[in-house]
C-alpha cells in the first residue's frame, strides 16, 4: 500500500526524522492559510500524487510551458496562484502513463537552501532476507541510471536484525554520504531511526531522494516515498487509515475486498488463473500467440463458488475485454467449484464475449460436465497450449 | 529414492485443528499413507483430532512442538498456522530442532520472515517456504497441498518457485511417462527459507533423479545465482539435463504479481536477464508453460543420439 509524500513525512517525524513544516490542503481556498503558517520567505507546492517525477511532469490542461507539479513559490499570492493552476488538473509524469493522475491534495512546505542532494533508502534485500540500506551522493537523479552507469557510488548495507544499526553501519553510511560536522552528527541520529521505522511500520520501502545537505550544513528529508507491506496492514490501523483510493484502480479495489490478486493490464484478453505464477504463465502464452491479455487475476487457492463470480464479474467490468480465458489447474481449488461460480456470473451478468475454459486437477470431470450441460457458450480446451490458441483466435475472429 | 522426504518421514501439523490443516492432513493420509503423526496446539494439548474421511484416522494433539517431537520421533512438521502467528510457529519449530519444517501459510509478513531468516542460520532446521505448495514423493509422502492424483513415480526432479506451475510440471512429465522423483515447491515470497541452490544440490546429488525442471518467475535474482552456480557444478563434472521456464516475461515493471516476491523493481529480476543466464548455464529454456514435458522429452532425445 502506498501514501503520498505529506503522509510519509508525518510517519517519520514522528520518529523524529528532520522534515521540513508543511501544510497539506485540498481545494486553492486553503492555500492562503497554509502559506501564513510557514516561516517563508520562500515555499513549495507539491502535487500529492502516488507517483514519481513530479517536478518533471506536465499538466495535461494547462499549456506545455506551463510549470510541473512541484513549484517554488516567493510570495504567499504566489502559492495561491499555484494552488488554483494545480489543483483539480491532470499531472503527466513518467510513472503515471498517458493518462496521468488528478491532483487532488497539495503539500505546501517550507523552502530550503540546498547544498547538496543525497539518496537514501530502504527495502527488504531478499539474497540475504534482511533490511538493507541503499545509500548514493547522487541524489535527486533516477537511481536507477546511477546503477546502469555509476554502480560504484552506490552503497547496499543490509542490517542484520539481531544488531539493529550499529555505530559502525551508521558510520560507514555517512561515509558514503560524505557527511561532515552537524550533518554528520544528524546522520548518525536519522539512519537508526529510519530503521526503526521502517521495521516497526512494515515498510515495505522507504525512499528518501532527495536527502539534503542544507546551507547551514544540516541535513533534512526533501522527499519522502513509503509504501507498506500489504500482508502486515492487519497490525496497523494508523497506516490504513492513510490509505487514498482515488489512487488505486477501480477494479482493483472491488478485487482486493474479495482478496483476489488483480492487476489491470492494457489488453483485451480477461484472465482468470488460481496461482500467481500460472497467472503470469498464461499472460506470457497469450502474448506468445499473438494477443495481449487485459488483466492478471489470481483468484488464489482456496476460492469459494462467490468468489470466483466476483472475479469473473470484475474481468467483464473492463470494457477492453474482448474475449476470456479461465484456466484452473486444481490443486486445492476444485473444478466444480470454479465451474459453477463462472455459470453463476455469467447467468447474472450475461456473456459478450468469446469464453475458453481449460480445467485440470481435482475435480476435472465434474468441472467439465457442469460447464457442458449449462448450455453456456463456453470453448473448451484441453491443456494450456490450446487454450490459449483458441481465445486468441476467437478474439481475432470476432474483431 | 527421492530428496527431502520418503516413506519413513513423520510429520507434526502445526496448525491441525484449523479447516486447512484438516483437510490437507486427510489428503496426507489418503495419499499412500503419509506419515503424519501428531498436531500441536498450545492449548488443545492431549486432545485427540479425528478424520472426517472413511478411515476415521484419529492423531494425538501435543501442546508444543517440542513435546510432539519427543512423543512421536517426528523429523518434520506442516505449518498451516494463519499469517499472523505463523512466524512464531516456525520459530517454535526451530527451537524444537526439527531438521525440516514446510510452511504452507501464505500472507506472512515480511518483518516476521526476516527475524525466523535470522534465526534459521546456524540452526539444525531446513525451512520449505513460507506461502508454498510443499513438497511430495511420489507412492511415498506428501507434506502441503500438491494434487497427488497427477504425479507418477519416475525420475524428474522438479523444483518451482510458483505452486500451479509446479502442478504443470508434474501433469506434463506424467503425461510424457517420465514421473518424477520428488517435486518441490520453494514459494513465492521474497525471504524464504529454502531457495532454488539448495534443492538443485539435493538433485544432482540423488541417483535416481536422472532430469530436472526448473521455474523460476520474475522478481529478485535467485534464477539468475542458481544459473551461476550450476556452471560452476557443471565445470566440476556435476551435470543433469534440465529444462527451464520463466514466468512474468509479459509482467509490466513495478507491478506485484500476486506473489509478494513477484514484481520488476529497481530494473532488475526481469524474466530475460534470467533467461538468458538459464539458457548460459546449459538450461533448456521453454518458450511456453504449456511445453514443459514436451521440451524436457526432447531435449533427453538429442543427448541419447548425441551419445
Amino acid at each position: 500500500m502506498n501514501i503520498h509524500e505529506y503522509q510519509a513525512k508525518a510517519v517519520l517525524k514522528e520518529y523524529g526524522a528532520p522534515v521540513a513544516e508543511g501544510v497539506a490542503i485540498f481545494s486553492a481556498d486553503e492555500a492562503k492559510a497554509a502559506a501564513d503558517k510557514l516561516p517563508g520567505p520562500l515555499w513549495v507546492v507539491k502535487s500529492q500524487i502516488h507517483a514519481g517525477g513530479r517536478g518533471k511532469g506536465k499538466f495535461k490542461e494547462l499549456g506545455p510551458d506551463a510549470k510541473g507539479g512541484v513549484r517554488l513559490a516567493f510570495s504567499k499570492d504566489e502559492v495561491e496562484s499555484h494552488a488554483n493552476e494545480m489543483l483539480g488538473n491532470t499531472l503527466v509524469t513518467a510513472q503515471t502513463g498517458d493518462a496521468g493522475k488528478v491532483v487532488n491534495r497539495l503539500y505546501i512546505e517550507d523552502g530550503a537552501d540546498i547544498d547538496r542532494e543525497l539518496y537514501l533508502s530502504l527495502l527488504v534485500d531478499r539474497t540475504c532476507g534482511q533490511v538493507a540500506f541503499v545509500a548514493s551522493t547522487e541524489g535527486g537523479m533516477d537511481i536507477e541510471e546511477v546503477a546502469h552507469a555509476t554502480p560504484e557510488k552506490i552503497l547496499t548495507l543490509p542490517i542484520n536484525p539481531l544488531e539493529g544499526v550499529t555505530e559502525e553501519k551508521a558510520a560507514a553510511l555517512c561515509d558514503t554520504l560524505k557527511l561532515e560536522g552537524e550533518a554528520r552528527e544528524d546522520g548518525m541520529k536519522l539512519f537508526p531511526i529510519l530503521y526503526k521505522a521502517f521495521v516497526e511500520k512494515d515498510m515495505a520501502l522507504l525512499e528518501i531522494n532527495p536527502l539534503i545537505v542544507m546551507e547551514n550544513g544540516r541535513l533534512r528529508v526533501l522527499d519522502a516515498k513509503v509504501s507498506f507491506d500489504g500482508n502486515a496492514l492487519f497490525r496497523h490501523e494508523d497506516i490504513v487509515a492513510l490509505r487514498d483510493k482515488t489512487e488505486e484502480d477501480e477494479k482493483e479495489i472491488e478485487a482486493s475486498k474479495h482478496d483476489l490478486a488483480y492487476v489491470a493490464l492494457d489488453g483485451n484478453i480477461g484472465c482468470m488463473v488460481n496461482g500467481a505464477g500460472l497467472a503470469m504463465a498464461t499472460m506470457d502464452i497469450i502474448k506468445l500467440y499473438g494477443a495481449e491479455p487485459a488483466n492478471f487475476l489470481d483468484v488464489g487457492g482456496g476460492a469459494t463458488k462467490e468468489k470466483v463470480t466476483s472475479a469473473f464479474k470484475i474481468i467483464t467490468s473492463d470494457p477492453n475485454v474482448q474475449g476470456i480465458l479461465v484456466n484452473i489447474f486444481g490443486g486445492i481449488m476444485r473444478c466444480d467449484v470454479i465451474a459453477e461460480g463462472v455459470l453463476a456470473a455469467v447467468k447474472e451478468v450475461g456473456l459478450q464475449v468469446p469464453l475458453v475454459v481449460r480445467l485440470e486437477g481435482t475435480n476435472v470431470e465434474l468441472g467439465k460436465k457442469i460447464i457442458n450441460e449449462s448450455g453456456m457458450n463456453v470453448i473448451p480446451a484441453d491443456d494450456l497450449d490450446d487454450a490459449a490458441q483458441k481465445i486468441v483466435a476467437a478474439v481475432k475472429e470476432v474483431a | 529414492m527421492s530428496i527431502l522426504v520418503d516413506k519413513d518421514t513423520k510429520v507434526i501439523v502445526q496448525g491441525l485443528t484449523g479447516k486447512t490443516g484438516t483437510f490437507h492432513t486427510e489428503q496426507a493420509l489418503a495419499y499412500f499413507g503419509t506419515k503424519m503423526v501428531a498436531g500441536v496446539h498450545p492449548k488443545k494439548g492431549g486432545e485427540t483430532w479425528s478424520s472426517g474421511l472413511d478411515s476415521a484416522a484419529e492423531l494425538p494433539i501435543f501442546a508444543s512442538v517440542k513435546e510432539a517431537k519427543e512423543a512421536t520421533g517426528a523429523n518434520a512438521s506442516v505449518v498451516y498456522v494463519p499469517p499472523a502467528g505463523a512466524a512464531a510457529a516456525i520459530i517454535e519449530a526451530i527451537d524444537a530442532e526439527i531438521p525440516f519444517i514446510v510452511c504452507i501459510t501464505e500472507g506472512i509478513p515480511v518483518a516476521d520472515m526476516v527475524k525466523v531468516k535470522a534465526r534459521l542460520d546456524n540452526s539444525n532446521s531446513r525451512l520449505l517456504g513460507p506461502n508454498c505448495p510443499g513438497v511430495l514423493t511420489p507412492e511415498e509422502c506428501k507434506i502441503g497441498i500438491m494434487p497427488g492424483s497427477i504425479f507418477k513415480k519416475g525420475n524428474v526432479g522438479i523444483v518451482s518457485r510458483s505452486g500451479t506451475l509446479t502442478y504443470e510440471a508434474v501433469f506434463q512429465t506424467s503425461q510424457e511417462g517420465l514421473g518424477q522423483t520428488t517435486a518441490v515447491g520453494i514459494g513465492g515470497d521474497p525471504v524464504k527459507g529454502t531457495e532454488f541452490i539448495d534443492m538443485l544440490d539435493l538433485f544432482l546429488d540423488d541417483p535416481e533423479t536422472e532430469s530436472i525442471i526448473m521455474i523460476g518467475e520474475i522478481g529478485g535474482s535467485a534464477e539468475e545465482e542458481a544459473a551461476e552456480w550450476l556452471k560452476e557444478q557443471a565445470a566440476k563434472g556435476r551435470k543433469k539435463p534440465m529444462v527451464g521456464f520463466i514466468a512474468g516475461r509479459t509482467a509490466p515493471p513495478g507491478r506485484t504479481m500476486g506473489h509478494a516476491g513477484a514484481v520488476i523493481s529497481g530494473g532488475k529480476g526481469g524474466a530475460d536477464d534470467k533467461i538468458a543466464a538459464m539458457e548460459d548455464a546449459g538450461i533448456r529454456v521453454s518458450p511456453s508453460p504449456a511445453k514443459l514435458g514436451k521440451t524436457l522429452v526432447a531435449l533427453l532425445e538429442e543427448l541419447k543420439q548425441g551419445a
